[in-house]
């Protein structure tokens, strides 16, 4: 790379640092972000409705049945999505990274998408698909095996059947994790063990699962967090079903008259059983030397498969049936058929949703326009701070830059549903009265997606060596002048990237934004809810499929940028 | 802190064909402000302002449907629709207004209690189109001319034709506690509909809770909406309805789909939807336009024949093939009564429902 020197080299000006103000600046912006609303938070579920401190909060969340019974049945909940995910997801990991299975790219094309699609509206395709009466499945069920009218094969809205849709969209967090250490480890190991004469199934238990192991693990935290803060699918499935999780109580607690205190006490357990699990998260894979051994490193050894070859295949497709194909089929079944549940024929065939859904109903523009505004707003402010904040750590610039690099990440640990509240609490009320505003929810929609633009970009920037920089600031360029002229055009495509991936999560988002909405800041997820409570499938369908088409074309713009650094979390809601 | 509204029993008139409400039950006290025409400097401030917004609990179908009407008959004024929950449209308001955000000019619900608390807060204007100081029934106006009845609605038991025959089907709230219907039952939630929270008290106050506590371990499918029962017995996902919209199961049975209406022998739970502006409302002259158009003979015909739900107005005709108001037999509906229940109702409700 050459760099071109403008010929008059400037003087160099000991003039005031910026850099200073631009940490200040930022630790200020997060601890806003973050420490505000988790204070409100706090301080709630602490306090009574008339005012001082109490613990009575907590005393009715941890005696009374309609708080333990949501709490138990969360934890069933994210431990059985988990276990699923992983007995999934792990094996369909270690084909696609180590076998000569067909079709492999595909398979992973597909499991990004069951990843891009948000969870609830796969939890409302499930209900066009297996409600136990209406669902097509059940329909084609009894028309097949001539069953009586009311039997039905599947019954979506059950325990069951909502962990079966949570596991759906969790597993690819498990499978990017596995089939990623299975990408990496390389293949000397299994060689040695060969050579040695161990057999393939030796090999595999001695050697290839104990290194699987640790991203095994870390997947399986990573579902069992997602499942216990997932709002929409509950919310879909589980009241009709006549119970609660966590998250839908937190927020049927919001409804008229609205107990704050308790709700923000219910919160807190969540936020801090998340915090934990990160932490042992942490753990598993802190320890490095696991999977990347550096030095001479062999490609990964493919395990030929042989007649079962083809057996693999249908078995990965018949799981990504469930995510992806059966769910996709419903909406586009749903979005052009005159009744939800009937399947498109001749006589049922019609336009009139798609008509309903732009001509009609009057919420629709404004819930696009809300929805673009708010993902442009916050992909580009998101990558902004994500790219400054990895910069000065990485760089280690700034005394203070680990406390800046905590403070990124630490939302990760925030469910959705929690910042909801805690901003809520936060921003009602003066000095800062957002609530109401767009602002609120690039607030909300910003926190949330800081933690994974920040891995992004820093993985980014370690990737470039400081060398380059280093001769612009010794040609007398100030830092920011460095970053500007010389980093910033190397991360181009990264930066892009992270763009993208922001942009695509933050359109999804349902969680804090049906604590945060009004009427006028109504979202394309929110519409989607509201619809759902009405019963008005179709319009959903049609909704669901024009989000889903946005969402792929911008997935498929990163994917062509190439972008490296790993897979990127997306936040599950 | 809150007045206790006076009750007074108004006896029920022949000629208005409706059950009288407390709601509009007030002392003789101050007089409503005069009837006010549309004029033409009126459309004109509307016009202006260019827009108008309608949280309303009515089927979102109907509130577009009457939204595109008013905007084909005043160019220039779009209305926006915010259709959810009579519960979360009173919950929405109080969340907006404690945080002192203006959005809502017009506002309709289905669970008239809600109207006392916004007269008690103080926060609606008075506003009295021509069409109600002309036409409608005294019982279906408030005195100060702060609201007056959109919308009369029931809350039947239906159910699915396809999946149960004529002669199986229930005939009245008790025939729902038969075990054969368990687990084949949808019903609606008071803690969201309007209409449901009225019927539920009413349920409670002919019935009782022991009738519910019953009812709950039939292994009831819980939405949310009153529009949904009836949808899902469409769709066939469910074979009988506890409670949930007439309207939307008569649409639905006019056009074609397998749904039947039941009116229950102990009486068809029914609830008044009032409309009404607000004094902070951020279009008032829209608002007005709005208010006014909604109450004309032209738009109750569209509230009967599209949105198949009952008005109050005297011009305004009956559809020929659905069973005439007065014919059926309701439980009283009583907005007063509601208001001091609700809270404990939606509590006991969620008790005994589990959501």
């Amino acid at each position: 790379m050459t760099i071109a020197i403008s010929e008059q080299v400037p003087r160099t000006v000991h003039g005031f640092d910026y850099t200073r103000v631009v940490l200040y600046g930022f630790a200020l912006a997060l601890v806003l972000l973050i420490v505000l609303p988790m204070s409100w938070l706090v301080y709630y579920a602490f306090s009574s409705p008339s005012g001082g401190i109490t613990l009575s909060n907590f005393t009715r969340l941890f005696s009374e049945s309609t708080f333990i019974d949501p709490l138990i049945t969360t934890f069933v909940l994210a431990t059985s999505t988990s276990v699923i995910c992983c007995i999934v997801a792990a094996p369909m990991g270690w084909l696609v990274a180590r076998t000569d299975m067909p079709l492999r790219r595909t398979t992973r094309l597909m499991v990004t998408a069951s990843f891009v699609t948000p969870p609830f509206l796969g939890a409302i395709a499930w209900e066009l698909l297996a409600a136990p009466n209406s669902g097509l499945i059940n329909q084609a069920y009894r028309v097949l095996t001539g069953a009586p009218a009311d039997d039905h094969l599947f019954n979506i809205y059950s325990f069951a059947g909502l962990t079966f849709v949570i596991a759906c969209y969790t597993f690819p967090y498990v499978f990017v994790l596995v089939a990623n250490a299975l990408d990496r480890t390389p293949g000397d190991l299994e060689d040695a063990s060969s050579i040695l004469g161990g057999s393939a199934w030796d090999t595999a238990r001695r050697v290839t699962i104990p290194l699987a192991m640790p991203a095994v693990l870390a997947g399986a935290l990573v579902a069992f967090l997602q499942a216990m803060t997932l709002f929409g699918s509950p919310a879909i499935l589980a009241l009709p079903a006549g119970f609660h999780t966590m998250t839908t109580k937190i927020w049927s607690l919001f409804q008229y008259p609205p107990k704050p205190e308790l709700a923000a006490a219910a919160a807190l357990p969540l936020l801090i059983l998340t915090v934990l699990l990160l932490r042992a998260e942490h753990m598993i894979l802190g320890r490095r030397g696991y999977a990347v051994l550096g030095g001479k490193n062999s490609d990964p050894r493919i395990v030929p498969l042989g007649v079962l070859r083809w057996p693999a295949v249908l078995l990965c497709f018949g799981i990504l049936l469930c995510p992806v194909f059966l769910p996709y089929g419903a909406l586009f079944n749903a979005a052009f058929s005159r009744i939800a549940s009937q399947v498109i024929s001749i006589n049922n065939f019609t336009f009139h949703n798609i008509y309903f859904v732009f001509f009609e109903l009057s919420a629709t523009k404004l819930a696009f326009y809300n929805t673009f505004v708010l993902g442009i707003a916050t992909a580009t402010l998101g990558t902004i701070l994500a790219l400054v904040i990895s910069y000065l750590t990485t760089r280690q610039a700034v005394a203070g830059h680990r406390v800046l690099g905590f403070l990124a990440t630490a939302p990760v640990a925030i469910p959705g549903i929690v910042l909801g509240v805690g901003l809520f609490l936060s921003y009602t009320r003066p000095p800062f009265v957002l609530y109401g505003t767009l602002w609120i929810l690039l607030l909300a929609f910003l926190t949330l997606s800081l933690p994974a633009a920040y891995q992004q970009m820093q993985s980014a920037f370690r990737s470039i060596h400081p060398e380059l920089e280093d001769a612009s600031r010794i040609l007398g360029a100030t830092r920011l002048r460095a970053l500007r002229e010389i980093t910033a055009p190397l991360l181009r495509t990264s930066v892009i990237a992270t763009w993208c991936f922001v942009f695509v999560g933050t359109i999804r988002e349902l969680s804090a934004a049906i604590m945060l909405f009004t009427s006028e800041t109504k979202v394309i997820s929110v519409l989607i809810f509201d619809l759902n409570e009405s019963g008005d499938l179709a319009a959903i369908s049609v909704l669901g499929i024009i989000m889903l088409i946005i969402t792929f074309g911008i997935v498929a713009l990163a994917n062509r940028l190439r972008i490296g650094g790993g897979p990127v979390r997306l936040r599950n809601y | 802190m809150s007045r206790k509204v006076s009750r007074r029993d108004i006896l029920l008139k022949a000629s208005s064909a409706l059950a009288a409400t407390t709601l509009f039950a007030q002392p003789t006290r101050a007089a409503a402000p005069p009837a006010e025409a549309v004029t033409l400097a009126l459309i004109e401030a509307a016009k202006k302002e260019g827009k108008v917004v309608y949280y309303t609990s009515i089927d979102l179908l109907l509130a577009e449907k009457i939204a595109k009407a008013f905007e084909a008959k005043y160019p220039g004024i779009a209305v926006r629709v915010e259709r959810t929950g009579a519960e979360r449209v009173f919950q929405r308001i109080g969340q907006e207004y404690s945080s002192k955000i203006y959005a809502v000019d017009v506002v309709n619900s289905s669970d008239a209690a809600h109207f006392i608390a916004w007269k008690r807060d103080g926060i609606l204007q008075a506003y009295v189109p021509e069409d109600v100081a002309k036409f409608y029934p005294a019982e279906h106006k408030d005195p100060d001319g702060l609201f007056a009845s959109f919308r009369v609605g029931m809350s039947v038991i239906g159910y699915n034709t396809s999946l149960v025959k004529a002669e199986d089907a229930p005939k009245s709230f008790a025939d729902l506690l038969d075990p054969k219907w368990s687990g084949k039952m949808v019903k609606a939630h008071p803690g969201y509909s309007g209409n449901v929270m009225s019927a539920t008290f009413e349920i409670v106050r002919d019935l009782g809770w022991e009738y519910l506590e019953k009812l709950a371990k039939q292994k009831i499918m819980q939405v949310q909406s009153s529009t949904d029962p009836p949808k899902k017995l469409a769709l066939g996902e469910r074979a009988v309805m506890v409670d949930g919209n007439e309207y939307n199961a008569l649409q639905l049975k006019e056009d074609g789909k397998p749904v039947e209406i039941v009116y229950p022998t102990e009486g068809t739970p029914m609830a008044v939807g009032p409309n009404a502006i607000f004094k902070n409302a951020p279009n008032p002259n829209a608002a007005r336009l709005l208010q006014s158009y909604m109450f004309t003979a032209e738009c109750q015909q569209l509230v009967i024949d599209i949105g198949a739900l009952r008005s109050v107005h005297p011009s305004a005709k009956e559809k020929p093939g659905r069973k005439p108001f007065r014919e059926i037999k309701v439980m009283k509906d009583d907005p007063a009564g509601v208001e001091k229940a609700a809270e404990e109702i939606k509590a006991r409700y969620s008790k005994t429902f589990g959501v």
